[in-house]
């Protein structure tokens, strides 16, 4: 009936597609992680201590140095400890220099236990999933048409262009696309979502996924991934890790880091021709302990890991970024594009109000109305009866109740539909189509009609125009009886989102297939920076070039085939798993449960990981101080005893301070592995106010808190007979 | 107490002057260093060296310019050196030796000004008026060069051109050194300072000795040695020699001088990239750690522990009556923080931790202000390197200007905040190593290390002072040093010009509500903490050893 309306919903509704789960906004959650995430924004992924255990294995096969090279801050420690080992080797005696050595070790060990922890989490994902691929018989159709005799070989054996029969029961062989029929399809393999999706030939719904399962019904596939190279296969190179490449700030981070450490080598391979000059000549193992504290081993240790758990907490939130580098650029989005509908609005237009014409009644309004869309069951129909029953108390009336009822359906020519009954016909519409009817019928349009019109479409509304032709004592006429409201319904909580995402340099676009007027409306309302009316695909993508030539970064979303310039164009484009092969094809990361507002939370994750990075830096950096007030006294106060003044901590004795704080920067990995990959916690603040809390926080944090923390060890150690 | 008063008060006086002046002059230098007109003279100068001043250079092409000019300045320097015997004016001394003249030529190339000779016994009037005072404008006025096209880095967009090296190196040296110094020496003279070419003077001392004083061109020497933080001294004796810097009042115009420029060029650097905000956060940086340098070293003199200078009422030892430990404190933080070396007293004299702040203000890369341009660019990389962390902290990746610090910018800035600390402990442990270090030490212990520590400090960061008493001249330290100078001056460049072109290529990004505010005093703290901590955490062994040793064993 008020499909009338259809053709200026935009072209991605299907994000609103009734079986389409996760349409719960604002939390955006897949409900299943709720829990775990302790109901925060971002934030939060599971860590299990018993993770530390299980990933030792994998901890000490990384000790190969042709692995620790890629990380250089790393790789020097694993020097060190080979270095100090052959030197208390050779003075097997010496027990300071066999403590140094193991919580060298204990160090390198420490950081590969970070990372071997962060891809564990990803590999028992990767099982599940390849649990799915193995064992799937495709019954290929030997001749080109859809019909016609079939073979039965493995799902490895199909080549791009194959064509393959799944019917009820059957698992999809390979990606592709429906070319015939329409399907119930579970897709619960990847998404971990139970509720089916519907696929069907043609439009923006074709894309079905190897490893997922009919559940209904006949559908033809045309393959057009080749085996080894699906979407599940990429799927579980992406959360094992092995895909994974360093990001460009990275890249960029680990310049930085490296520098430092040539610094700090440097200065520690020229102090000891000061220190001999002072008569304080120093053995190589201080040495190395030294160096080993200064270099910032805290963020070379976790940088991977941070990275490999920033791409984990997309995938918890069943995303799946192609590469890192989207994860990155994700945080820098300055403008967000996002779909009006499934996104912003809840995407069925709601009736919200009914406004009767001079002469009628409201009550009469909305019984006439209530009457006129019992057979519609579009959700616009079936909110108008919800309305009138919500605020006039009309009972519902079925169907069968009206026995000589004659339904008049809905056609694109009449614009209009309605029911006969009783001699009573009444009719709702397109404004202008039941106008043409009324005066058709000798009746007259009254004044107000007009302008109740128009005042809804300026309000973003639709109009539709209800009528009605009754025998009266003057015999029949038609009469207009008034307007009903139609509403696209702004989801709860979107206004605060933007003024969040405001605060944070980030400006939001609404696109719709709206007319302008509508969108303004709807765009106010929201609290959009901007929108974009009668938005075609060629419109989008001239909006992401003209953002881009400013330098800004775009996000957007999309699904239909129409949409893979666009995605392809922005920085971060996130196809829907709905959407079809060319969409998945072209975004750089793909949502499985097809909700559009997770574009939200992919920025917010992206930003998360700038910030846990350059946390953990600072604090790496900071926590330098404290160590040379713990080692330079240690090292010179006997030939200088001045200098003892600098040991303001009181450590017990040289030996005792030294490997305090080698002991120090050991743990202080392990006990920031959590934070590493969880991520710091993230709310969306302006730029001033977040430095400032985490410079708070993780620099003047990590100034003072090794000064804790080696006096603290260096009580423990003093107690053991013999060392203090 | 007077004491403590008349030291606020001079160095209030000084922190207006410089206010008042910094707004004028940086927007003068804006302007131009943007003119599009050259000055008949300058038309000249373009024509004699066949460069075309309009030209547009990519970084390359750029320090290209820099390198052939400063290494023909180096050749010609030598030569002089070598040859002024058989030239005019020679006042009948002998050639320099060859590595004292190399070391020399370096030095005043440079910007460095390290003397290894002493002046008026050892260069002829023709070395010190053609040589080395011509050095000192235009190896001042390449500093400014690169440090401009650095700026030209952060304001242009999609485009590789940093500007024309020959027209910002002319352009400083006419329009803005020569006449500052016309102004400054008259005053100068009009304090007291000598300007002739007489020729040696013999007098009689009380004691009945004879004494050889050489007159020259002092006066306009001296502008150009602070102006330009240069800081070769006509005399040995530097600007504690009367001739130089007669009184109080001399002294507070000299430090002024050597201040004026570097404090003034942020205020070029926020003119040209559009935001003179963004150049206060910068200056603000500066400020804050030189005042903090200049109230540590005088308290500390103030307070002179120790018997001797108790019994004298004050720590007076190397120093001039008529600056007292205010002035020469104020100078000595000064001409070490800006890589002049000029010194009103001498920085071995001063307190153990005192001595220790001076080589600290050196070791942060002469950035609090810096030398002229050196400071300005100086800072700006440290400002990358603090945006770079900091930048993070915001939830983006970093972007300075508008401009996006990615592997390529972070590459050439960490290899620029590398070269100088690398400079300074293997200069400092090959000399220690060899035994070169312990024979040219006059002073054992702590101190004697604090003397070549000092030495490599002073040379790699381009400074030129010294704690006195080392003994410099000889063939070791002479080409050591100089090696230090020279790659301690131009390695940066070659990193600091690479990473304006690459910024000047750039497509600005926007700045938004989510970029991290590099205007306000948050930034200007965080890089203060950026460069004492990268600063501190190289060099605290070795500072431990030397100034911590025997400033703590007091």
């Amino acid at each position: 009936m008020t499909s009338d309306l259809k053709h200026t919903m935009h072209h991605t509704s299907t994000g609103s597609d009734a079986l389409a789960p996760h349409q719960d906004f604002p939390a955006g959650h897949n409900p299943g992680h709720a829990a775990a995430q302790g109901g925060g924004r971002v934030g939060a992924g599971l860590f299990d201590p018993k993770q530390l255990l299980t990933s030792l294995p994998e901890a000490f096969r990384k000790l190969d140095p042709r692995v620790m090279v890629k990380s250089p801050v790393m790789f020097v420690v694993e020097i060190g400890s080979v270095l100090t080992t052959a030197l208390a080797v050779t003075d097997p005696g010496d027990w300071f220099g066999w403590a140094i050595t193991a919580w060298l070790w204990l160090t390198v060990l420490f950081a590969n236990l970070a990372e071997a922890v962060a891809e564990g989490r990803g590999k028992a994902q990767a099982a599940t999933l390849r649990k799915t691929k193995t064992g799937t018989v495709a019954r290929r159709l030997l001749n080109r048409g859809t019909q016609g005799a079939e073979e039965r070989v493995p799902g490895t054996e199909l080549r791009t262009g194959d064509l393959v029969v799944c019917e009820a029961g059957d698992i999809i062989p390979g990606d592709g696309d429906v070319i015939e029929g329409v399907a119930s399809v579970d897709e619960s393999a990847i998404t971990g979502e139970s509720a089916p999706v519907i696929r069907e030939s043609g439009g923006d719904r074709s894309a079905v996924t190897g490893g997922t399962k009919v559940l209904s019904d006949r559908i033809v596939v045309k393959i057009t991934a080749k085996p080894g190279e699906t979407f599940i296969d990429r799927m579980i190179g992406l959360v094992e890790g092995a895909a994974r490449q360093k990001t460009p700030n990275e890249i960029a981070l680990n310049i930085l880091l490296a520098s430092l450490t040539i610094i700090f080598l440097l200065a520690v391979v020229t102090l000891q021709p000061f220190a001999v000059y002072a008569g304080a000549e120093q053995s190589l193992i201080v040495l190395t302990a030294l160096l080993v504290c200064l270099i910032p081993t805290t963020i070379g240790a976790l940088l991977s890991a941070i990275g490999i758990a920033g791409m984990d907490r997309l995938v918890q939130r069943n995303v799946l970024a192609m590469s890192g580098r989207a994860v990155e650029a994700a945080g820098d989005v300055s403008t967000l594009l996002l779909d009006k509908t499934g996104t912003i609005t809840y995407g069925n237009r709601q009736a919200a109000e009914f406004l009767p014409v001079e002469g009628a009644s409201e009550k009469e309004l909305a019984d006439a109305a209530q009457l006129s869309s019992l057979a519609d069951e579009t959700p616009e129909g079936r909110s108008i009866v919800v309305l009138a029953k919500e605020k006039y108390g009309l009972r519902e009336r079925h169907e069968g109740e009206l026995a000589h009822a004659e339904w008049v359906p809905f056609t694109a020519q009449t614009r209009m539909s309605g029911v006969d009954v009783d001699g009573v016909k009444v009719r709702k519409g397109a404004a202008q189509s039941v106008l043409a009817w009324v005066t058709g019928k000798g009746g007259h349009a009254p004044g107000d009609a007009e302008r109740l019109v128009a005042e809804v479409s300026e309000a973003g509304g639709t109009p539709l125009l209800v009528a009605v032709e009754e025998d009266g004592q003057d015999g029949t006429a038609a009469r207009v009886l008034g307007v009903i409201h139609l509403k696209d319904v702004v989801k709860e909580g979107m206004r605060e989102r933007f003024d969040q995402l405001r605060a944070m340099g980030i400006k939001t676009v609404m696109i719709t297939g709206d007319n302008p007027l509508t969108a303004r409306a709807i765009a106010d309302e929201a609290g959009v920076d901007d929108f974009l009316a009668e938005a075609t695909p060629e419109d989008k993508m001239a909006l992401i070039r003209h953002e881009q030539a400013d330098g800004k970064l775009v996000a957007m979303t999309g699904d239909g085939t129409n949409d893979a310039p666009a995605l392809a164009q922005a920085d971060v484009g996130v196809a829907m798993n709905t959407g079809t092969s060319a969409a998945k094809e072209a975004g750089n990361m793909v949502d499985l449960d097809s909700n559009p507002t997770k574009l939200i939370e992919v920025v917010e994750i992206g930003k998360q990981l700038l910030i846990t990075r350059g946390a953990l830096t600072t604090f790496s950096i900071a926590n330098d101080v404290a160590k040379y007030f713990a080692i330079i006294p240690a090292m010179f106060a006997v030939a200088y005893p001045s200098l003892d003044d600098l040991n303001f901590m009181r450590l017990a004795s040289p030996e005792s301070a030294i490997l305090s704080a080698v002991i120090f920067n050991a743990l202080i990995i392990v006990a920031l592995v959590p934070l590493a990959l969880r991520g710091v916690r993230y709310r969306p603040l302006s730029a001033d106010r977040m430095l400032r809390r985490n410079l708070g926080l993780y620099g003047v944090g990590g100034l003072i808190a090794p000064f804790a923390g080696i006096k603290l060890i260096d009580l423990l150690i003093s107690l053991i007979p013999g060392v203090g | 107490m007077s004491d403590v008063l008349a030291d606020v008060a001079q160095v209030s006086a000084l922190i207006v002057a410089l206010a008042l002046v910094h707004r004028p002059l940086g927007d003068y230098m804006a302007r131009v260093y943007s003119s599009k007109r050259h000055l008949r003279v300058e038309r000249w100068m373009y024509r004699a060296v066949g460069a075309d001043p309009d030209a547009e250079m990519r970084w390359p092409a750029y320090l290209r310019g820099v390198l052939a000019f400063s290494l023909v300045s180096v050749g010609l320097l030598y030569l002089l050196q070598r040859v002024q015997d058989k030239l005019p004016l020679s006042l009948g001394f002998k050639p320099i030796d060859p590595d004292q003249a190399f070391n020399t030529a370096a030095s005043f190339v440079s910007n460095t000004n390290w003397q290894s000779y002493s002046g008026e016994t050892a260069m002829s009037h023709l070395t010190q008026t053609a040589g080395l005072a011509v050095q000192n404008f235009v190896s001042a006025a390449v500093g400014m060069a690169v440090a401009i096209a650095l700026v030209r880095g952060f304001a242009r967009s999609r485009t590789g051109e940093l500007g024309n090296f020959w027209a910002d190196l002319v352009r400083g040296v006419v329009r803005i050194l020569l006449p500052v110094c016309v102004v400054a020496a008259v005053v100068l003279v009009a304090l007291g300072a000598i300007q002739n070419f007489a020729g040696i003077h013999t007098v009689t001392t009380l004691t009945g000795d004879d004494q050889h004083l050489t007159g020259g061109a002092v006066a306009s020497q001296e502008a150009i040695k602070d102006l330009g933080t240069n800081g070769g001294g006509f005399y040995n004796a530097n600007s504690s020699h009367p001739f130089e810097n007669p009184d109080g009042a001399s002294n507070l115009l000299e430090i002024f001088l050597l201040l004026v420029i570097p404090f003034s060029l942020p205020r070029t650097f926020g003119t040209l990239v559009g935001s003179v905000r963004q150049g206060y956060a910068i200056v603000a940086a500066m400020a804050g750690i030189w005042l903090a340098g200049v109230v540590a070293v005088t308290w500390l003199e103030f307070a002179h522990p120790g018997s001797a200078s108790q019994l004298a009422g004050g720590a007076m030892e190397g120093k001039e009556q008529r600056f007292g430990e205010g002035g020469s404190s104020l100078f000595a933080v000064s001409t070490t923080m800006t890589s002049t070396g000029s010194v009103d007293s001498f920085h071995d004299s001063f307190q153990g931790l005192s001595g220790g702040v001076l080589l600290f203000g050196m070791m942060i890369g002469e950035i609090a202000p810096g030398g002229v341009g050196s400071g300005l660019y100086g800072v700006l990389l440290m400002a990358v390197v603090a945006v770079f962390l900091a930048g993070l902290m915001v939830g983006r990746t970093p972007e300075y200007l508008g401009k996006k610090l990615g592997s390529r910018q972070i590459k050439l800035a960490a290899c620029y905040i590398l070269i100088t600390p690398a400079l300074v402990l293997t200069g400092t442990a090959a000399a220690m190593a060899t035994g070169n270090g312990q024979s040219s030490m006059t002073n054992t212990g702590a101190h004697g290390f604090s003397e070549v520590l000092y030495a490599y400090t002073s040379a790699s960061n381009n400074n030129g002072s010294a704690f006195a008493g080392f003994g410099a001249d000889t063939v070791y330290h002479n080409t050591a040093l100089g090696l230090c100078m020279l790659l301690g001056r131009f390695l940066p460049m070659v990193f600091v010009l690479a990473l304006a072109g690459s910024l000047a290529a750039q497509t600005p990004v926007p700045a938004t509500a989510g970029t991290l505010r590099t205007d306000k005093p948050l930034f200007t703290g965080v890089l203060v903490a950026t460069i004492a901590i990268v600063a501190g955490l190289t060099f605290f062994p070795a500072l431990a050893l030397g100034p911590l040793a025997e400033g703590l064993a007091v």
